[in-house]
This record gives structure tokens, C-alpha cells and sequence, in this order.
């Protein structure tokens, strides 16, 4: 009895490590949603049990919030739905005034200093995450699409020097594992390719929503590097990089990750 | 087939199947509860009998994140007035407490059914108790080994 | 105020059995952590959460450090009549919050 009852459970098992892998695209590029197990893939798929979803809830109130003495993001960008749609899908972006490139958050603080006439929202802070989840969960579905200006060229590609690079105490790069290693186990979590379609996202081990450089400065204080500053232009080259690196891959903002 | 990487991605599956196989013989039989556990599920029953049964615990054997793991408890039960659960609660072996969460429960739920996200600090046993409204107490234990992420802050 | 995200059918047939779930945003700081500076941080958590269906408690639930942030509680109720389902959490440092949802049984 015990013995049907334990083959039972072990090809239920089996068969549940069986779905859970998905297929590639065909340029072999794997979303981290591929790697994790069925019942956080539920999570993230069903906006009713999605805790990133509260964010997202936050970020639609900032939206028609009127911040100071001026007016709302939904003044002048109207229904985030219409106007947000494939937004988030092609940044960092090229800005030409401060003629660098700046990531989707960077892009809010903008808008609020130049146009809305408020203080910037500090980074990390829940109503940047809040306004950038909402932002980008319009592009959900969308693939990440980089955008094609020239002046993105030479800043992506010392953002990929950064990743091909040894760095840390631990003396590794990006490269070694997300790009040679996959799919390989490193105590006790399958190592993903490291993409970054799901920005920003609710991170089991947080606890709540982190951005892309929280999670970067988690890679590199693992690897007992010394983490650049938020927004510091190594940052952000390398964010630009990362975007063109995960080219393709629909966009899954809010994410759920271990 | 003489192709290496080929023969290297086959050997590295069967690996983790042949792992996940011996895990899975580790895991399923009928447990026997840890002092901590008997302890914590005596002050829930008062000290009377339980039996193993009609509770299932739902929880993924192996967990890729102790911080936040899914969890669902189904009692087989039909939830009428003269019949139905009215507590089910979740007790661990090796957090810094004991209790993970006591629910009351009533026939207008019309199922037993409740699910919610829970804490593992590491490796444990765990237990689901249910108190049906004839004063029977039934349990499921379970057996979860708990991964944490590599790379934390 | 803190954040909550509440999916329960606005309409049902009589007797239907439907699935609540509901989801706060909440830190659940265990008080066991230690912080920056060393030292232990505060428990701050959501000790307590009931439904009500026209006014009468149908499932409660005692939390624990041990559940996660965030917290996700999802329980049945069978659909007996129209009203109005209410949801209340209580916690430490006075935590209290309460969510209405209506639902038209026919």
C-alpha cells in the first residue's frame, strides 16, 4: 500500500519536473520563468495571486495623483493603457537633452523634474516601484525591443565589456555563468541566462519589488564585488546591454522570481 | 551518437532524475513527528488522539525560496452543519516558533480549503492539523527540504 | 492604508461555492531579524483576519511571523445571499484595515 502510494507521489513529481520545462525560443534564449517550479510560475501567472500586483495597483494611483502644485502623469499621457503600451519595451533609451542613455526610472524622475516640476523619487523607494511597474505591465506580452539609436552604441557596448569582465573577490563575470553555465545548479538554485523581461520584479528572497539594479547589486555583492552606485553611468550601460542581451523575450513585468 | 556535449546534457539528466527519484523515496512514506512537532500539536488537541488522514498538505518537496512557499491545506470533509471542520492550523519544527497559522472555520465556507504563503527557515518537518465538529483531530506531515538563493544581498 | 488586492465574484448562483482571495501588502517583520545596526528588529505583523458575510464571521485566521509578507489568503464561501463580504486585518502598533466587496446572489 505503501509502496503504490510512494510510486504514485514520485510520478507525480517526475511528471510535474517534466512540464515545467518549457521550450526555448529559437534563438535559445529562456526566460528565468522557465527554471522555477510550477507553483511560483502559478504565482506570477494569475494577477489574483501576483504579489507584484499590489504594486502595479500602486503605481495606477500614482499615476492620476497630482504630485505638488502641477499635475498628474495622466494630464499628459492620458490612459496608461493606450499611451504606455510598448513603452518600457524599448529602454534605457537615448535621452537628447541629457544626451545619455537613462533607464525607465530615470525616464519617470524626468518627467517629474522637467515637466511635472517635483523632486525626483528616490531610487528603490516603493513609488518609483510602484510607477514603474505600472508603466511596464502596459508592455506586458510585448517583446523587449531595444532601441535602434546610434548614440546607444558605444554605451552598449561598454555595457558588454562590463559583463564579459572578472570581477570581485570570487574573480567572476557575468559571462562565465549566465552565459556558459545555465541550466547548471550553484547551491541549490538552477543558474538562468539572466534576462531581464521582468523588470521590476517581486523577488521571493526580498520579500516585495526590486528593480534591475537592486538585482545586479545582489550578483555583484555575491561575487564580492564592490556594487556601482544607483544610476551611476556603469549601471545603466550596463542595463542597456542586458535589454539588447534579452532582445525578444516577451515582456513578463511583474515578474515572480526565487 | 559520439557528439560529447550531447552525451553530457543526456548523463546530467539522468543525474537529476536519479536525484529526484532517491529524493522522492526519502520524502513520501508516513512520517513520525519530531518532539518539537508532538509538542506544539498537544497544545493545539489538548493531548487527545489524532489520526493521519483526510487532511492534505500541499507544499513542493523541494523549495526554491524559504522567504515565501505556497502552501494549500484540503480537509475531505462535506462542510455541513452537522458535519464540517471547524479549525485547521500549521505547526513547524524549526522556524523560531512553532505556530504558522490557526484558522476557524464554518459551514457556510461550504469547502475546506485554505491557502496561503508561509516561512521556512530551513529543512523541516511540518504538520497540518484539522479539528472536524465531532471532536476528531486528523493530520498530514510533511517532509520539505528548503533551498535558499545563492546570491543575497 | 496599506494596499490590498481582493478577487471575490460580484455575482454567484444560490448555494454556489465561489474562492475569495485576498492579498495586503504588509511587511510581516518577524521580530526575529536582526537589523543594520545589529540589532533585533521589532515584530510588526498582521496577528489577525477575518470575512464576515452579512456581518457574521465565516473564516478567520491567527498569523504568525511565520507566514510571508505580503500575506495570501484564499478560502471558499458558499454564495447564500446577496450582501456584502467584508474583510478585516489586525495587527501590531494598531494595525487595522477593513475591505468591503459586494456580491448579488440569484
Amino acid at each position: 500500500m505503501r509502496a503504490r502510494g510512494t510510486a504514485l507521489v514520485l510520478a507525480a513529481w517526475l511528471l510535474g519536473m517534466a512540464s515545467a520545462i518549457a521550450q526555448p525560443a529559437p534563438d535559445g534564449k529562456r526566460s528565468g520563468f522557465d527554471t522555477m517550479s510550477p507553483r511560483i510560475q502559478a504565482m506570477q501567472r494569475d494577477d489574483q495571486q501576483n504579489p507584484g500586483m499590489l504594486w502595479v495597483a500602486d503605481g495606477e494611483v500614482l499615476w492620476n495623483k497630482i504630485f505638488g502644485i502641477t499635475f498628474s502623469c495622466a494630464h499628459c499621457h492620458g490612459d496608461a493603457k493606450k499611451t504606455m503600451r510598448g513603452v518600457a519595451a524599448h529602454y534605457p533609451d537615448w535621452d537628447p537633452v541629457e544626451k545619455k542613455p537613462v533607464d525607465l526610472t530615470q525616464r519617470i524622475n524626468l518627467c517629474r523634474t522637467r515637466h511635472q516640476l517635483v523632486l525626483p523619487l528616490p531610487p528603490e523607494s516603493e513609488e518609483m516601484l510602484g510607477l514603474e511597474a505600472y508603466v511596464a505591465y502596459q508592455s506586458r506580452g510585448m517583446p523587449l525591443a531595444p532601441s535602434a539609436a546610434k548614440e546607444l552604441d558605444a554605451p552598449r557596448e561598454r555595457g558588454r565589456q562590463q559583463y564579459e569582465q572578472r570581477i570581485g573577490q570570487l574573480n567572476l563575470s557575468c559571462a562565465l555563468c549566465h552565459d556558459k553555465l545555465p541550466g547548471h545548479v550553484l547551491a541549490g538554485a538552477t543558474i538562468p541566462q539572466g534576462h531581464v523581461n521582468g523588470y521590476p520584479t517581486y523577488r521571493l528572497e526580498w520579500q516585495g519589488m526590486g528593480s534591475l539594479q537592486r538585482r545586479l547589486r545582489n550578483c555583484l555583492s555575491g561575487v564580492r564585488a564592490e556594487p556601482p552606485p544607483f544610476n551611476s553611468t556603469e549601471m545603466i550601460e550596463l542595463e542597456l546591454y542586458l535589454a539588447a542581451r534579452s532582445a525578444g523575450l516577451p515582456l513578463e513585468t511583474p515578474a515572480v522570481r526565487p | 551518437m559520439s557528439d560529447p556535449s550531447m552525451l553530457d546534457r543526456a548523463r546530467r539528466h539522468w543525474l537529476a532524475t536519479g536525484l529526484g527519484v532517491g529524493l522522492g523515496i526519502v520524502w513520501r512514506p508516513a512520517l513520525a513527528l519530531s518532539d518539537e512537532l508532538s509538542g506544539a500539536l498537544r497544545g493545539f488537541t489538548g493531548g487527545a488522539a489524532t489520526r493521519e488522514g483526510k487532511v492534505n498538505f500541499d507544499i513542493a518537496p523541494l523549495v526554491e525560496n524559504g522567504n515565501t512557499v505556497p502552501i494549500t491545506i484540503t480537509v475531505d470533509n462535506p462542510m455541513t452543519a452537522d458535519n464540517h471542520v471547524q479549525a485547521i492550523a500549521v505547526f513547524n519544527e524549526k522556524n523560531p516558533q512553532r505556530e504558522v497559522v490557526s484558522c476557524k472555520l464554518t459551514p457556510r465556507m461550504g469547502r475546506a480549503v485554505v491557502s496561503t504563503r508561509i516561512r521556512l527557515a530551513t529543512t523541516q518537518q511540518l504538520v497540518a492539523v484539522a479539528k472536524l465538529s465531532d471532536g476528531s483531530y486528523w493530520t498530514h506531515t510533511v517532509d520539505v527540504v528548503v533551498t535558499l538563493a545563492a546570491c543575497i544581498e | 492604508m496599506a494596499r490590498t488586492l481582493i478577487h471575490a465574484p460580484t455575482a454567484a448562483r444560490k448555494g454556489e461555492v465561489v474562492e475569495i482571495r485576498t492579498l495586503i501588502a504588509h511587511p510581516m517583520e518577524t521580530g526575529y531579524r536582526a537589523g543594520a545596526d545589529g540589532r533585533t528588529l521589532a515584530r510588526d505583523i498582521i496577528r489577525r483576519f477575518s470575512c464576515r458575510y452579512n456581518g457574521e464571521v465565516v473564516f478567520s485566521a491567527d498569523l504568525y511571523p511565520a507566514i510571508s509578507a505580503n500575506p495570501y489568503l484564499a478560502f471558499n464561501v458558499v454564495a447564500d445571499a446577496s450582501g456584502s463580504l467584508t474583510f478585516t486585518w489586525e495587527g501590531d502598533n494598531g494595525f487595522a484595515q477593513t475591505e468591503s466587496a459586494s456580491i448579488t446572489v440569484s
